[in-house]
């Protein structure tokens, strides 16, 4: 098999491929390291580890000819750079964290290893998966592969897992680990017209990734197919002792069940998702996503989340508010860079100046403001009520309904720097998946279409907590009745 | 609720972030329109609603008391900026 | 209560006291490291407790129970559910940049300690609340003139935090509670009360006023680590505080920190801006639930307690409420004392241990733990006495004996021939002769002198060197002494 058509497998067919023989696990990889070579312009990657990834493939060829395959054996996968990884630098995208070295590996990226996958790098991501847009970075912006019809300017691959959306969506990974905050793996997988699955919180060990905001942070998976993003997830999932959130129950074979169909099911569509400002080319897909769904043997049924759009604002008090707290550890004293000062509090300021970005900093002030003595009332936890809300308003639809659907995004991929100037207009593109995120669901968004501009468009799946196998079943049968098959073109 | 300038101040020192003078009144306007959105959660009802903890309610798993950690201070302190032998180093602090 | 006397008039102390105990524990309360007194820098430190990117607390089963072990030996409420917190600020002993610690709502509600005084009279000590929350890493300022060194073994190491209502009104009263308190806590085992490694360290709370007027403004006396400094710091701020008021000034709210080589207080230098810890539920954990079975199993296995030990000291054994409350004070002392009254005279074997073994220990400087002469030995000690197989006089020097070479007092009798001579003949040969060496005195006491009996006795005894048995020398000299004088008096 050529180059290209290795790069080109989905993560079940090159299973199968390997299984049979057909292909080596080092050929694999040795066609992706070719890959990521060729697209360095995308920045996709912030530390390629060829060496290791060739290591990885011939520990894996061995263990298959010893008969030990695992479920991702051979696999090349590209780990999201928010995942510390023993002996590889992880950095969060931010300079703060530039040259940290963990003695460590993360719980979901040892899972995968141990599994068999191979590691070809570390992704790009905003810094601390803060952004919506991937523009963050402290090692640049994250290209999408996608350009809009008629134009070459380069577009943001869309929120933190942006790199991970683009790298698979540019054929330099078979698969990524994501991590989604607000809709950070679901957002840049309709971007870029891939897969991208959140699970329920507390299902992925959120041990050794760096936090953002601990209380909506969930590892997931973003693959070229719906199948693909249910193999990884069956692997990264799993009750870790060592994080105290992590929930011990039975992983599912959430691939088994794909193909089980959405017949007799309900599908919740919620008025509230029918934004003033959604485009009709969305609104269309999302006609055509219940149209499928229908034919398909589900029945719709309109259900109302009436606290939607109050998630927003809650979200963006709750998150940066965690993060200002969570970042706090980044002070120059036992990792990552020091910027020295006058005295040691000079020190912590210069080093945490220099070493944040915009948007970071941002986010650290509203959130240690909105915890301040006189403002917690008011603004914290005032944002956890609405939130108990929020999660209150899916419990009474899951009454009526056993999935939802709704679009991924309000528009489609946006230039890079077109928005980041007006921090509320870059925070409204994920109006349509932060509130699933609030509630702690699962919810994957599925490539469905393209929009007026020719670029991909996601539906959105949201499911009962720890129902990830009706949210699969629901995203196959879009995929299948889709037939996604557009990629981006070449480059100009 | 007005932020001004000596708030944001204020915060930034909290927060240990050193904001540079002629970029503080950009953020100040920021930080007040992101404020004022966020001000729109006012217009629910959040009596006897309690904050949320846990998407599923279950207890606090504990772990059992034994050492199972420790002994790597070359690995602790392997990653520091500044150091002298296993110590972390700072600028003097005086108490 | 004892007041202050100022140039315009008497003051009355208000104290309050913040007392952090190290749970005893084998690893940390959120991370699997050792909490082990002593170890090389930062090497009982986990990737937890140096706050590594994406680590996590997971909290120690023994630490929660320890807290509500102690809960219940202060007489106080157990909250079934409890809530940790952060505790946001910089430091560099501080990896996280938080303390968790708990805020709103601790394990423990209110308790009460009761404390006795010099006079007699005990007074009570409210508790207002005792929460879990972990110790900071230690920063070293003098190992090199330009850098504070920082070792996170301490980091993470469980706490807690037991506050008391400013309840106290001397420094004596503050130093009486922290005794006691102390020996709650070594009675329960959920802290070994180690002031001088930092075990146990208080922060205290003062502020004066005129006897029963409102309270005044109060300092912070930080991280006193024995109960002596905690007299005499209390002391010493509670008389500064007159003396700023006196001077026609007002005290601030501050923290103050002691010297212990001048015995005053003084700020602390670093005026950290404003407080704002911005405290919020710790997203990383959930709240703690405990059920009734969990207390009522910790409950079941709680020591009898000082309170109740000195109650029944007194009741049951006959003690002086005095002596029951010296032998109550420590753990050691009272299991101590037991095991030598087990089966023995209380009164006694408490003589023995206050009188002598106290204060052979204090002379010599030594702990009860370190105490040469065990219980066991102490008590057949005892029983030799009561066997009559030595007199009191005698058992003074063999116990001296056992406390220089931690032997056995049997052994000692027997080596250097202590056994008491209760042989008649023996004793009858040793009477005679002192009579018979003291005709001048037998004739006054024959005479109507009979207080002299103490006289013949003493020089019996002597010629005895202590051994012969007292009893028997009384009747013998009294039979002899009456016998010559007749029996018509
Ligand atoms: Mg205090
Ligand atoms: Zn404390």
């Amino acid at each position: 098999m050529a180059g290209g058509a290795l790069t080109g497998l989905t993560i079940a067919a090159a299973r199968d491929a390997l299984a049979g023989g057909e292909i080596s696990a080092r050929e694999l990889a040795l066609a992706h390291i070719a890959a990521i070579e060729d697209a360095r312009p995308l920045n996709a990657f912030i530390t390629e580890t060829p060496e290791r990834a060739l290591a990885d493939a011939a520990a894996s060829d061995a263990r298959r000819r010893r008969g030990e395959a695992g479920a991702l054996e051979g696999i090349p996968l590209g780990i999201k750079d928010l995942f510390c990884t023993e002996g590889v630098m992880s950095t969060a995208a931010s300079a703060i964290l530039d040259g940290f070295v963990p003695p460590y590996e993360s719980t979901v990226s040892r899972n995968l290893f141990e599994a068999g996958a191979v590691m070809l790098g570390k992704l790009n991501l905003d810094e601390f998966a803060m952004g919506s847009s991937n523009e963050t970075s402290h090692f640049g912006p994250v290209e999408n592969p996608w350009r809009r019809r008629g134009g070459n300017r380069p577009l943001v691959p869309g929120r933190p897992s942006a790199r991970s959306g683009a790298a698979v969506a540019a054929r330099l990974c078979l698969g990524a680990t994501g991590t989604d905050t607000g809709g950070s793996i679901r957002q840049p997988a309709a971007f870029c017209g891939v897969v991208g699955a959140k699970p329920t919180y507390g299902r992925c060990s959120r041990w050794g990734i760096v936090a953002f905001a601990s209380s909506l942070d969930q590892a997931g998976p973003v693959a070229r197919s719906v199948r693909d993003t249910a193999i990884m997830l069956g692997a990264m999932a799993g009750f870790d002792p060592k994080d105290s959130t992590s929930v011990d129950i039975a992983v599912p074979d959430f691939e088994a069940t794909i193909d089980d169909g959405v017949a007799g099911l309900r599908v919740g569509i919620p008025a509230e998702y029918a934004l003033d400002e959604t485009p009709g080319d969305i609104r269309a897909l999302w006609e055509d996503g219940i149209a499928w769904l229908r034919d398909a043997g589900a029945e719709p049924v309109e259900v109302s989340l009436p606290h939607t759009a109050y998630a927003l604002p809650a979200y963006h008090l709750i998150a940066p508010a965690e993060a200002s707290s969570n970042l706090a550890r980044y002070d120059g004293v036992r990792y990552g860079r020091r910027v020295e000062g006058a005295d040691l509090i000079d020190t912590y300021a210069r080093t945490r100046g220099a070493g944040f970005g915009a948007e970071v900093r941002r986010r650290i002030l509203i959130g240690t403001y909105a915890l301040s003595a006189g403002y917690y009332d008011a603004y914290y936890l005032k944002a956890q009520k609405v939130r108990t809300l929020v999660a209150r308003d899916f419990d009474d639809a899951f009454e009526a309904c056993d999935f939802l659907l709704m679009p991924t995004c309000p528009s489609d991929a946006f230039a890079i720097g077109e928005k980041s100037d007006d921090p509320i207009a870059m925070y409204l593109n994920d109006v349509l998946t932060v509130p699933a995120s609030l509630a702690g669901l699962p919810a994957m968004s599925v490539p469905a279409g393209l929009s007026e501009g020719g670029l991909p468009l996601g539906l959105q799946i949201v499911s009962r907590a720890f129902d990830e196998e009706t949210m699969f079943r629901a995203a196959r049968s879009i995929e299948k009745a889709a037939g996604f098959e557009a990629r981006p073109g070449p480059r100009a | 609720m007005a932020v001004d300038t000596d708030t944001v101040r204020r915060i930034a020192m909290l927060a240990r972030l050193d904001v540079p003078d002629d970029e503080l009144a950009a953020l100040t306007g920021e930080l007040a329109k992101i404020l004022d959105w966020m001000g729109q959660l006012g217009e629910i009802d959040t009596d006897g609603v309690v904050p949320m903890t846990a998407v599923k309610p279950m207890p606090l798993r504990r772990r059992a008391d034994a050492v199972t950690e420790g002994g790597m201070a070359d690995e602790i302190v392997a990653n520091a900026p500044e150091a002298a032998g296993p110590f972390y180093t700072v600028p003097k602090v005086i108490e | 209560m004892s007041l202050i006397e100022g140039q315009s008039g008497a003051w009355e102390a208000v104290i309050g006291l913040e007392v952090h105990a190290q749970v005893t524990s084998e690893s940390k309360l959120f991370s699997g490291a050792s909490t082990a007194f002593g170890g090389e820098p930062n090497a009982q430190v986990s990737l937890v407790d140096a706050a590594m990117p994406g680590m996590l607390p997971v909290i120690n089963e023994r630490c929660v129970e320890q807290a509500v072990r102690t809960g219940l030996g202060l007489g106080a409420q157990i909250n079934l559910v409890s809530v940790f917190d952060r505790k946001n600020y910089f430091y560099p002993d501080l990896p996280q940049g938080y303390q968790i610690s708990q805020y709103s709502q601790p394990i423990v509600g209110s308790g009460a300690v009761e404390i006795a005084l010099e006079d007699g009279t005990t007074r009570t000590v409210r508790i207002a609340r005792l929460h879990l929350e972990q110790d900071a890493g230690k920063s070293l300022h003098d190992r090199d003139p330009r850098r504070t060194w920082v070792d996170l073994n301490r980091a993470g190491v469980a706490l807690m935090e037991i506050v008391s209502e400013p309840d106290m009104r001397s420094p004596e009263e503050a130093a009486a509670f922290m005794t006691r308190l102390r020996a709650i806590l070594r009675y329960l085992g959920t802290c070994d009360g180690n002031m001088e490694e930092g075990s146990l360290r208080a922060d205290v709370n003062v502020s004066v006023r005129r006897p029963g007027a409102a309270l005044g403004t109060r300092c912070e006396i930080k991280n006193l680590n024995s109960i002596r400094f905690i007299r005499e710091a209390a002391a010493h701020e509670a008389r500064r505080q007159v003396a700023v008021i006196e001077d026609g000034g007002a005290v601030e709210q501050e923290t103050r920190l002691f010297d212990t080589g001048s015995g005053t207080t003084r700020p602390m230098r670093s005026k950290e801006e404003e407080h704002d810890y911005r405290y919020f539920p710790d997203p990383d954990l959930l709240p703690l639930v405990l059920d009734e079975a969990f207390v009522d199993g910790i409950r079941a296995t709680l020591p009898e307690l000082p309170d109740a030990k000195k109650r029944r000291f007194v009741d049951a054994l006959g003690l002086s409420e005095e002596d029951a409350e010296v032998l109550v004070a420590d753990r050691d002392s009272a299991a101590y004392f037991e095991a030598v009254a087990e089966g023995r005279d209380a009164k006694l074997a408490a003589n023995w241990v206050i009188r002598d073994l106290f204060g052979a220990l204090n002379r010599s400087g030594l702990a009860i733990a370190d105490a040469p002469v065990s219980a066991s030995d102490l008590g057949a000690l005892v029983d030799l006495i009561r066997a009559g197989t030595i007199s009191g006089r005698i058992a003074r020097e063999v116990f001296e004996a056992m406390f220089e070479t931690g032997r056995d007092p049997g052994s000692i009798v027997a080596e250097r021939g202590l056994e008491q001579v209760s042989d008649t003949g023996a004793i009858e040969a040793i009477v005679d002769a002192v009579l018979a060496g003291h005709p001048d005195r037998v004739a006054e006491y024959r005479g109507g002198k009979t207080r002299l009996l103490g006289f013949f006795v003493g020089q019996a005894m002597k010629a005895s060197r202590g051994k012969a048995n007292p009893k028997t020398v009384n009747e013998l000299l009294r039979a002899k002494l009456d016998e010559g004088q007749g029996r018509d008096e």
